[in-house]
């Protein structure tokens, strides 16, 4: 079956004075192919375990994830990453970077540029392609680690909170861009954020992941990523319904902050 | 204490006039220029160029002034040379008194020894006239009494000079001199030494040229200046690059295993603090003098240097890029070869640059213990012979060919590692 499902994942790890962190009891979760889910929570919830789980990159002490019927033991060109900054390789030009993954995998020269010049295209970095990263700001950066993760064609593309070091304005255009590669790649992504806005738009689900120990505490069917793929996003904050959705999860994660926090300070 | 009191002058001088000359000048507006706040704003501090020339010149001008140069036309005062004449009084046993007179030839001693003048009156009474001579910044003692009449009787003493009266253990002051009359009542006479340094102790800048030109035409000890400075500069990268080739491997093993690190953390972290001199004994017990020894105590001093920055290089990857690698499909080996080692490489110049400035230092101290050529052979030598223009050529040398290593470590750094800092 293609898709990914996650079976009853649990994650516990000793702190070494004889206390342990229950990061995420139980969670279960059917993905399908192409599907793009936004995950969110109060800080601590465990969404970047669940993430890194998924990537492979962490061992879950129960339960699996399945890719493709596979399950997953460790990281692997399949599902790709994209990362909040600061991941792109310095010493590689922009063209480099975004052939990295080909590279590594041996494909022809050509066939590797040609690949580079279609997804430059793609992210709107066409002629970009000698630049050096740093000389990049920080949208564009996370324009060209787009590209690298699709210059893969992986399976599954996971983002953890890939725009929450951009600004405001740089990150409503990208969150336009992530609609738009979804759409044109079909990729089944799986979005980690901290804004509540970006979860409600980009994500078709949405995941409200509550702490301690961490686990699926709602979830949501959205109608708003399928029409930001045509329509202006901000058209989209006005159509009926979205703020009632945001003020209700808003609300929720506020109630959990403040549980957690004892209604002082915060994290 | 003058020469400083002179140098501030110079500094605070030279800061107002620059000040004021750029004051009347029509300034570019740029963004610096007008900034208001630029006291604790760092960026806001340009080093100012005119101050760089005018400081370098500033300790050449001294340096001529205080060495009597014939580059400099201002001058401190030198050395008193020339003639000093003074009366003595004398009394003898019979209660009696008697003048005579002393001339003293003070010469330059660089031009050549000069002779008392030999044909002098005697004088009438029992104390005769005297001559003597003495060089410059040199003093000398005046046996007036050597051709007086009674010398030898017990009642027989100098009492006064030029009328100021002397007793052992004494000194009075004539003009351009210092008189001091020793126990036994002999007269010392010190001429004024002006200010200016005798080259024995600094010699002036046009010296330490010619003995540059001499030394790099005819060399020094069985070897050519190139060779002295050649065999050094040899010594230095011969080291250095032993102490990379070990260092940056063992480094990176530190870096990725827990083993590695665990074995050899304790011995770096024993060895990096010891200084790389505090070793010389040791190695040249071992290995003796030859160029083994030096190499391996080269080796030694850049060693611990290489492994902690290549280790603080692989530390160093961000966790992200690491495995935005690894879900890019790469394999560790890949890994290293395209994410931690380009990763690692501004750490690493950085402890290359450091390295190379330890072992430049730690050659030049080495050779000053033992060798047979080197720069440091080279001016530990010539200051067993009192060539001070040498000594000083000698640092200079190791000084400007130290500061070039530095200039050449970081433009390769900017064309190898350019995304540093960045």
């Amino acid at each position: 079956m293609k898709g990914l499902t996650i079976e009853n994942l649990s994650m516990r790890f000793d702190l070494g004075n004889g206390q342990s962190i229950q990061a995420l009891k139980d969670v279960s979760l059917d993905i399908k192919e192409g599907q793009l889910i936004s995950v969110l929570g109060p800080s601590g919830c465990g969404k970047t375990t669940l993430l890194n789980i998924v990537a492979g990159f962490l061992a879950p002490t129960a339960g699996r994830v399945n890719l493709n019927d596979q399950i997953v033991t460790g990281p692997s060109a399949e599902r790709g990453m994209v990362f909040q900054q600061g991941a792109l390789f310095e010493w590689m030009n922009v063209r480099s970077n975004v052939a990295f993954g080909p590279r590594m995998k041996n494909m022809p020269k050509p066939e590797q540029d040609k690949k580079v010049q279609h997804l430059l295209e793609v992210v709107g970095l066409a002629g970009f392609e000698d630049k050096a990263v740093y000389e990049l700001s920080g949208g564009m950066q996370q324009r060209v680690a787009l590209a690298r993760c699709l210059a893969n064609d992986p399976d599954v593309i996971l983002m953890d909170e890939p725009l929450g070091a951009l600004d405001a304005l740089t990150r409503e255009k990208m969150q336009g861009l992530v609609l738009k590669l979804w759409k044109e790649t079909g990729k089944t992504i799986i979005l980690i954020t901290h804004s509540v806005e970006e979860a409600i738009l980009l994500g078709e689900r949405l995941l409200v992941l509550a702490p301690r120990p961490g686990r699926i505490h709602k979830e949501y069917q959205l109608p708003y990523a399928e029409m930001g793929v045509t329509m202006d996003l901000r058209e989209v904050k006005k159509t009926q319904g979205y703020t009632e959705t945001r003020e209700e999860i808003l609300a929720m994660i506020w109630d959990m902050e403040e549980e957690i926090m004892g209604g002082a300070g915060e994290g | 204490m003058t020469i400083l009191l002179i140098y501030i002058a110079i500094f605070v001088g030279a800061f107002f006039t620059i000040n004021t000359i750029q004051k009347f000048k029509t300034k570019q507006v740029d963004f610096t220029s007008l900034k208001t706040v630029t006291f604790g704003d760092e960026s806001a501090v340009i080093s100012n160029r005119a101050a760089s020339i005018i400081s370098v010149l500033a300790i050449f001008m001294i340096w001529g002034a205080f060495t009597g140069s014939k580059l400099i036309p201002l001058h401190v005062p030198g050395p008193f040379i020339g003639d000093i004449s003074f009366t003595y009084t004398a009394t003898n046993s019979a209660g009696e008194s008697d003048d005579a007179r002393v001339d003293v030839v003070i010469y330059d001693s660089k031009a050549g020894k000069k002779e008392p003048k030999a044909e002098i009156e005697p004088g009438s009474g029992f104390a005769k006239n005297d001559s003597a001579s003495i060089a410059a910044w040199r003093s000398g003692l005046i046996k007036v009494r050597r051709n007086d009449v009674g010398n030898g009787e017990s009642g027989y003493k100098v009492v006064s000079i030029d009328g100021q009266s002397i007793t052992p253990n004494s000194e009075i002051f004539i003009d351009n001199a210092r008189i001091y009359m020793t126990a036994k009542g002999t007269l010392s006479l010190t001429p004024d030494k002006g200010w200016q340094m005798e080259s024995l102790y600094l010699p002036p800048p046009e010296d330490v040229w010619s003995r540059l030109i001499k030394v790099a035409d005819e060399g020094y000890k069985n070897f050519t200046l190139f060779e002295h400075l050649g065999w050094s500069l040899l010594r230095v990268v011969g080291g250095f690059l032993a102490g990379a080739l070990v260092g940056i491997p063992l480094g990176y093993s530190m870096g990725l295993s827990g083993w590695f690190r665990g074995w050899f953390d304790p011995i770096v972290e024993f060895m990096r603090p010891v200084p790389p001199l505090a070793l010389i004994p040791l190695v040249i017990i071992w290995f003796g003098i030859d160029e083994e020894g030096k190499i391996i105590l080269l080796f030694l001093a850049s060693l611990w240097i290489m492994t902690i920055s290549s280790r603080a290089g692989v530390s160093g990857v961000t966790i992200s890029k690491i495995h935005a690698a690894y879900s890019l499909g790469a394999s560790k080996w890949q890994i290293m070869r395209h994410v931690i080692i380009p990763n690692s490489l501004p750490e690493i110049f950085t402890g290359a640059r450091v390295a190379m400035g330890v072992c430049w230092g730690t050659v030049v101290a080495a050779e000053l213990v033992a060798a047979q050529k080197g720069a440091g052979m080279m001016i530990i030598n010539a200051s067993k012979f009192q060539m001070t223009d040498l000594v000083i050529l000698g640092i200079v040398l190791i000084g400007v060919i130290g500061y070039s290593i530095d200039i050449l470590m970081r433009m390769s750094e900017k064309y190898l590692v350019p995304w540093k800092g960045k």
